[in-house]
């Protein structure tokens, strides 16, 4: 975290690009750190905490090891991507925001990848898969 | 190095390139490129060349628009026309090099056409076909041609020359260019932008500062993002040129964090910008400085909004507040600051380079030049286009669309995303531009084109963008944060059946009311889809009210699965996959699917064999089945009808 903190000057406007970089790090943003975030950028907790919630890239809770994410966009949307979604919630046990018990997979939907052409999609880590249908799913999930 | 110096260095390299003796291999692995493969098809490349020891050129490009294609790989040998092969996996290139690369069998049937004056026997040009033929490339000129990583391309191609000649003029010149060539916001709302840029400038204040709009959050839209991974330069010296003209000497570009390839791409061009000079202190020796900082949005749609993005820059929560005081007065840290959106710049680049007279030459009367759009949804060629305002949505959605796949009737086109509208078939013939649109209901918005056919709900998609624009209020102003819900649990209500006809009015009275009192363009255009909607597709709400219906079998209250007793044939394919256990049968019997049990999640509809077609989905009807399973061989004899109890 020290490592984090030492590459900026403590101006207000680093804050989101700090929390960034340390979930980037952490995979999420532990409470320790958000204070300690506090400190260094001389506002209070409640600001940091504020700022970290307004945003839906942070998260307060440990993610899994594979972070799978199903696109909801339009273009998704009208060419099945709730089935899609539906899907990976029945083959993971879990439903968006959620983290399977055994860690290895974190469940999350995004507003638009901005793939629409070869909608619908599914990212898995960095990994894009495009033209998705319910039965490519068990495939790209393991 | 003199601007001279840099050209004629980028000039020759790029002549080296086109007049290379040997094979030139071009590869689009942009996201889109990336999402179908294109990866793969790279590394297929290089080992085959490498297996077969031969030298080639590879060069990795940005997206052409043929989104429906990809992967694309481009050939060209030495003395011919480039070659634009489509759909290609890693299996067809052993094939390609082979006969292609190797020996001299262009193979048209990959081929989707050829860029260069040399014909190809067998093979269109490229620039030819229905795709490509009614567009305008201006701000994608360079998309899918140049390397984007490589600023000498973009040079060799006219880059920075807008730069040069803009520092060449009085700031005020620069405004007046702009002005003349007619150019507005890109990003939806079509403010004229030099009389922007004008404002901005005459603001008191030594500090200015200015702002690249990236933070692309409208579902359905990725123009912002293929423009910056195509060519980033592009983006840059329209935003050189702003600075110049507003006398701006900060600038940020504010992307979304969901782009990371835009975000690397933008990085290499600000190291290359730096390094030779045409950004930073005194560029080019004219005295002006301007510096740019990349500033990552963290996931909040409203943040596309001006006055939320600046707070979003400063590192408070991304809330909008009121206007005025305007940005061009009062925005970044108090200071007069300009905002357009990357397609925006883009066009800045191209103005100032060809002129404003040139530029002017495309477009309608009222609105000048070209519009990119992302052409998505149910439509045969999907991509990213850019075609003369003033073009009909009958030559977008079925010329260079292609029409609907799979024989469909085309039901309605929505553009500018959750801000905009549904249009109908009777509006196919509407001129894309910002007045029209916005009278029938819609918006241009950033440039979002979703096609919807027969077997889309008009109900569902107004309440699915609803349910966006619902979870990205920030909760500042009342109307936005109450009537986006109150609307939206009246749309729930509709198609889960439970809705009431009165609820059309009153969704009409919560939308004015939403419109007419949010802080922000957010709960100001939010209700314009279900508005739209309600405009052309009222029959579809009464459908879903009165008769319990869902025309188009999306609305998972109002739809039932049936096993057609006259077609099942007992193979127990449907009962092994169902995941709610929901069917019951057994060999050679005929199953059943109990309703109260299923899910309907359409999976024995998905997994019942076409030679069967015994599964049915139908809405607002029953039909009649057996009440328990019985022998397949007692309803074929008896010669039951199909009971489509209508």
């Amino acid at each position: 975290m020290n490592e984090v903190l030492s590459r900026y000057s403590g101006k207000g406007d680093e804050l989101v690009p700090i929390l960034q970089e340390v979930q980037e790090q952490f995979g999420y943003l532990p409470a320790e750190v958000m204070q300690q975030t506090a400190k260094f950028l001389h506002i209070s907790d409640s600001t940091v905490f504020g700022v970290a919630t307004f945003y839906a890239q942070f998260k307060f809770t440990p993610t899994g090891k594979r972070i799978v994410k199903v696109c909801r966009g339009t273009a998704c949307h009208v060419r099945g991507g709730a089935r899609i979604l539906n899907e990976v919630e029945r083959q993971l046990g879990i439903t968006p925001g959620e983290t399977t018990d055994d860690l290895e997979y974190s469940l999350e939907t995004i507003a638009c990848f901005g793939s629409c052409a070869l909608a619908p999609i599914v990212v898995i880590d960095k990994t894009v898969y495009g033209r998705m249908t319910t039965k490519k799913v068990g495939g790209v999930l393991h | 190095m003199t601007f001279d110096e840099i050209r004629s260095q980028a000039r020759a390299e790029w002549e080296t390139l086109e007049h290379s003796d040997k094979p030139h291999i071009l590869v689009g692995t942009a996201t889109c490129g990336r999402a179908s493969g294109a990866l793969a098809v790279l590394e297929a490349i290089k080992s085959e060349l490498a297996k077969r020891n031969i030298e080639a050129i590879i060069t990795q490009v940005g997206c052409i628009g043929l989104c429906y294609a990809e992967p694309l790989v481009d050939v060209v040998k030495p003395n011919r026309s480039r070659i634009c092969y489509g759909n290609i996996t890693p299996e067809i290139i052993p094939r390609l090099i082979e006969d292609y690369v190797i020996n001299d069998n262009p193979c048209p049937d990959l081929a989707l056409g050829t860029i260069g004056d040399d014909s190809i026997d067998g093979i269109p040009k490229l620039f030819e076909l229905p795709m490509l033929k009614p567009q305008v490339r201006i701000v994608l000129r360079n998309c899918g041609i140049i390397d984007p990583e490589n600023i000498n391309h973009y040079i060799a191609r006219g880059g920075y020359s807008g730069l040069v000649k803009a520092l060449g003029m009085k700031p005020e010149e620069v405004i007046e260019e702009i002005k003349r060539s007619g150019l507005r916001g890109r990003g939806g709302a079509g403010f004229p932008t030099g009389l922007k840029w004008e404002f901005c400038r005459q603001s008191p204040g030594k500090v200015k500062y200015l702002i690249c709009n990236a933070d692309e959050g409208d579902p359905g839209a990725f123009m912002n993002r293929s423009l910056l991974e195509g060519d980033p330069h592009a983006v840059l010296e329209g935003m050189l040129i702003g600075a110049y003209a507003i006398g701006a000497t900060e600038g940020y570009i504010y992307i979304r964090a969901e782009y990371p390839l835009a975000i690397e791409r933008l990085e290499l061009a600000l190291r290359q910008v730096a390094e030779y000079g045409l950004a930073g202190d005194n560029i080019l020796d004219s005295n002006f400085s301007f510096h740019i900082t990349i500033k990552q949005g963290a996931g909040a749609f409203v943040c596309g909004e001006e006055t939320a993005l600046m707070a979003s820059i400063e590192g408070k929560r991304g809330m909008p507040r009121s206007r005025p005081p305007f940005p061009a007065q009062s925005g970044l840290w108090g200071k007069p600051t300009n905002i357009n959106n990357v397609g925006t710049w883009g066009h800045v680049s191209a103005i100032l380079q060809r002129g404003s007279n040139w530029y002017a030459s495309y477009g309608s009367e009222k609105s000048k030049g070209t519009k990119v759009f992302a052409l998505a949804g149910k439509v045969n060629r999907t991509g990213l286009i850019e075609v003369p305002i003033g073009i009909s949505l009958q030559e977008i959605i079925y010329g260079i669309g292609g029409g609907i796949p799979d024989g469909k009737r085309f039901k309605a086109v929505q553009t500018g995303g959750p801000s905009g509208g549904f249009l109908p078939a009777s509006l196919l013939n509407l001129p894309v531009g910002y007045e029209e649109l916005t009278e029938a209901g819609s918006i241009m918005g950033s440039g979002g084109m979703i096609v919807l056919d027969e077997d889309n709900c008009i109900v569902d998609t107004a309440r699915f963008f609803l349910s966006f624009t619902q979870a990205e209020s920030c909760g500042k102003c009342v109307p936005c944060r109450l009537g986006t819900k109150q609307m939206l649990d009246i749309l729930e209500d509709i198609t889960n059946g439970k809705g009431k006809l009165e609820d059309i009015d009153l969704l009409e009275d919560l939308a004015k009311d939403v419109v007419a009192g949010s802080l922000c363009a957010l709960g100001g255009t939010a209700p314009n889809p279900v508005l739209t909607s309600i405009r052309y597709f009222r029959d579809e709400y009464e459908a879903h009210i009165r008769d319990k219906r869902c025309p188009a079998l999306v609305c998972s209250e109002l739809i039932s699965y049936y096993i057609l007793p006259d077609k099942c044939e007992g193979c127990g394919i449907c009962l092994r996959d169902c995941p709610a256990e929901a069917i019951s049968g057994g060999k050679r019997m005929i199953h059943i699917i109990d309703q109260g049990k299923c899910i309907k999640c359409g999976t024995c509809l998905d997994v019942c064999p076409t030679r069967f077609s015994a599964v049915v989905k139908v809405s607002g009807e029953k039909v009649t089945v057996p009440s328990k399973p019985i022998p397949v061989a007692a309803t074929k004899k008896a010669g039951a009808p199909t009971n489509l109890g209508n």
